[in-house]
């Protein structure tokens, strides 16, 4: 019956394109934020333990630890190895004279664990040379827009001269600045001068030890936090969710799309009924049972939420992969935002066709006589 | 001309409709509406009778209960030789599925469904195999003389077209009684004509009753019987087997 009213039909699909859309899109977002608060974390693949002060909270949560934390988790029965990682903000000046907040990642000078990945232009062992920096493709875009990529640029980090030799893809981080990674023998000298500047021990259990008895171990031994990488990231994750207005912020976006859609949905829908209510009395009257009325009600509404769920699905995705390349936005659409959004898609059409059932389930079947 | 006792004229096995001491009240109080006002009245099977009357005289109401879609406030209502306000209401849904036929009005077709889909739609609401339905329908279709519209949708017919699909609906599943409403207020003269012809045809069958609510005086010739109404009670009920009905014309009619 609905199909048959195209306008009516096209209203509630697009109340329900609206609401999946808006939900798919912003909780992708949302996602991608996620993805950017632990982007460090994923990029350091090697190792399975982070140990660090036990008062940090997430991963641009430094509190610097002794150097000889390093050798006290080295010493702890079941630790593999164990390699020193510095992290800090420092402002690196260029050839111009123009200043530029960076992200400086120190790595283990003999074994380069925490080095990047893929690197597109240099060598990772032209990181031993002296001064030697890598930067991701971002940043270098950010501090010399237009540019062509170049090795062998100049720039400066607490009047200590740095020389680029590779370019690297780096994952984009929260705080959006470049990312620079050197040795940590260098990033010490690069970063400004503190008295602890141990940010992390990047560690690997010996094999067949679960990672999570190792930390345990660990942080009985030494006093210090050690968490596996996912108990690292779902710390930080948990951060950005509990300390910040980041979630509130989206879920309120997903809460409008998710009243509009269903005001925008329900509405049509119930106009439709009333428009049809003689209809709907006609098959009462001619001996149409009220659960089958129920089940014509339900099918139109679950064809109208199948049908917008696949339109806004396919928008929001069709938004992320539009805009990949071209905008500085963080998406990630995993499948549970998939989940999430037919399930308030669901909700959507429940809503929009409980008014109108209980309409066509009391409707007087002697309707159809009244003039 | 002759009136009929309708109360002693037929045997209970005569008779598809008995209606006895029917009343009908709506609201309450202040606002208490007596539609009907214990109404008696017998429809025998193999006739086709035209209700007749002013508007808010009670035939709408009349023809409600009597098609079970309305329950009467008191009285007896035998349909088909069923005591309709013994039934539940699950068991009046059954019934009027399975033995009465409506034509409507407005006529009330679904305008998503094409012609012949729409009458299919009491088959297909009895649980018949859509192939099948469609089958009958296409049957039926074809003695209304809409044969090569099957595919059509309503909304590209015709208002005398969409008429005869709505007597192909009320017909296709063979009730046993036939419930028409101002079928022809809607069409010309013609159309209106041809309607009555095609119930008339088709729908007054030994074992059937049909009754058709009107205003329309050109079509009562096609009348077996007339029933008059006026304030919520059967002034008159006419054979026309034996008498013609349209001259003189019945009075507030």
């Amino acid at each position: 019956m609905l199909i048959g009213n195209r306008v009516k039909y096209l209203g509630i699909v697009f109340g329900v394109v609206f609401a999946a859309l808006l939900i798919a899109q912003q909780s992708s977002i949302f996602c991608g934020i996620m993805l950017l608060t632990i982007g460090q974390i994923r990029d350091v693949e090697g190792p399975g333990i982070w140990v660090m002060d036990r008062n940090v909270e997430f991963i641009d949560d430094i509190k610097p630890m002794s150097d000889t934390d390093l050798f006290r988790v080295k010493g702890v029965k079941g630790v593999d190895w164990a390699v020193a990682f510095y992290k800090g903000l420092v402002r690196a000046r260029m050839e111009k004279g123009d200043f530029h907040q960076v992200i400086l990642l120190g790595i283990d000078d003999a074994t380069l664990i925490g080095a990047p990945e893929g690197l597109f232009m240099g060598t990772l062992s032209d990181l031993r040379t002296p001064e030697a920096v890598i930067m991701d493709d971002a940043g270098y875009a950010r501090i010399w827009p237009g540019e062509p990529f170049v090795l062998g640029k100049v720039f400066e980090m607490n009047d200590h001269r740095a020389v680029l030799v590779g370019i690297t893809k780096a994952s984009r981080t929260f705080q959006s600045f470049p990312i620079i990674y050197t040795r940590y023998s260098q990033a010490v000298l690069f970063a400004p001068s503190e008295r602890k500047v141990l940010s992390f021990v990047l560690a690997n259990p010996k094999p067949g030890i679960p990672a999570e008895d190792v930390c345990r171990t660990i942080t009985t031994s030494t006093g210090l936090q050690a968490l596996t990488r996912d108990q690292f990231m779902k710390k930080t994750i948990r951060h950005f969710l509990m300390k910040t207005g980041i979630p509130v912020n989206f879920g309120i976006t997903v809460m409008l799309g998710f009243l509009v859609g269903t005001a925008i949905a329900g509405q049509t829908f119930y106009l439709f009924t009333i428009e049809n209510i003689k209809q709907f009395g006609a098959l009462k009257a001619m001996g149409t049972s009220n659960r089958t009325i129920l089940l014509m009600v339900l099918s139109q509404a679950v064809q109208v939420g199948i049908v917008g769920y696949g339109v806004g699905v396919g928008l929001a995705a069709l938004f992320g992969w539009g805009t990949r390349g071209l905008t500085k936005l963080a998406f990630f659409m995993p499948w549970q935002v998939l989940v999430l959004t037919a399930v308030a898609v669901f909700l959507i059409i429940l809503l929009a066709s409980l008014l109108s059932i209980r309409k066509v389930l009391v409707v007087d079947p002697a309707i159809v006589f009244r003039g | 001309m002759t009136l009929f006792d309708p109360v002693d004229a037929l045997s209970e096995t005569d008779v598809a409709v008995r209606v006895r001491g029917v009343t009908k009240e709506f609201g309450s109080g202040d606002w208490l509406t007596k539609a009907l006002r214990g109404v008696d009245l017998d429809v025998p099977y193999g006739a086709l009778l035209m209700l007749v009357g002013p508007s808010g005289c009670g035939k709408t109401t009349l023809v409600s209960i009597v098609a079970g879609t309305l329950q009467a406030t008191e009285g007896e209502v035998i349909v088909l030789g069923k005591d309709l306000a013994a039934m539940k209401s699950s068991q009046k849904v059954r019934f009027r599925r399975d033995n009465v036929g409506f034509v409507f009005q407005s006529y009330n077709l679904l305008p998503a469904l094409t012609v012949v889909e729409n009458a299919a739609v009491p088959l297909i609401i009895a649980g018949w195999r859509r192939s099948h339905a469609i089958e009958a329908a296409s049957e039926i279709l074809d003695q209304l003389g809409l044969g090569n519209r099957m595919t059509s949708l309503i909304t590209e017919l015709s208002g005398g077209q969409q008429q005869r699909v709505a007597i192909a609906r009320a017909l296709v599943h063979e009730p046993r009684l036939l419930v028409c409403d101002e079928p022809t207020s809607s069409l010309d003269a013609e159309n209106g004509r041809i309607t009555l012809e095609l119930i008339s045809k088709i729908a007054v069958q030994p074992d059937r009753a049909v009754i058709v609510v009107t205003h329309d005086s050109r079509v009562y010739d096609f009348a077996d019987q007339i029933a008059s109404m006026e304030d919520g009670q059967i002034k008159s009920v006419r054979d026309c087997r034996t008498n013609a009905c349209k001259n003189p014309p019945l009075e507030n009619s």
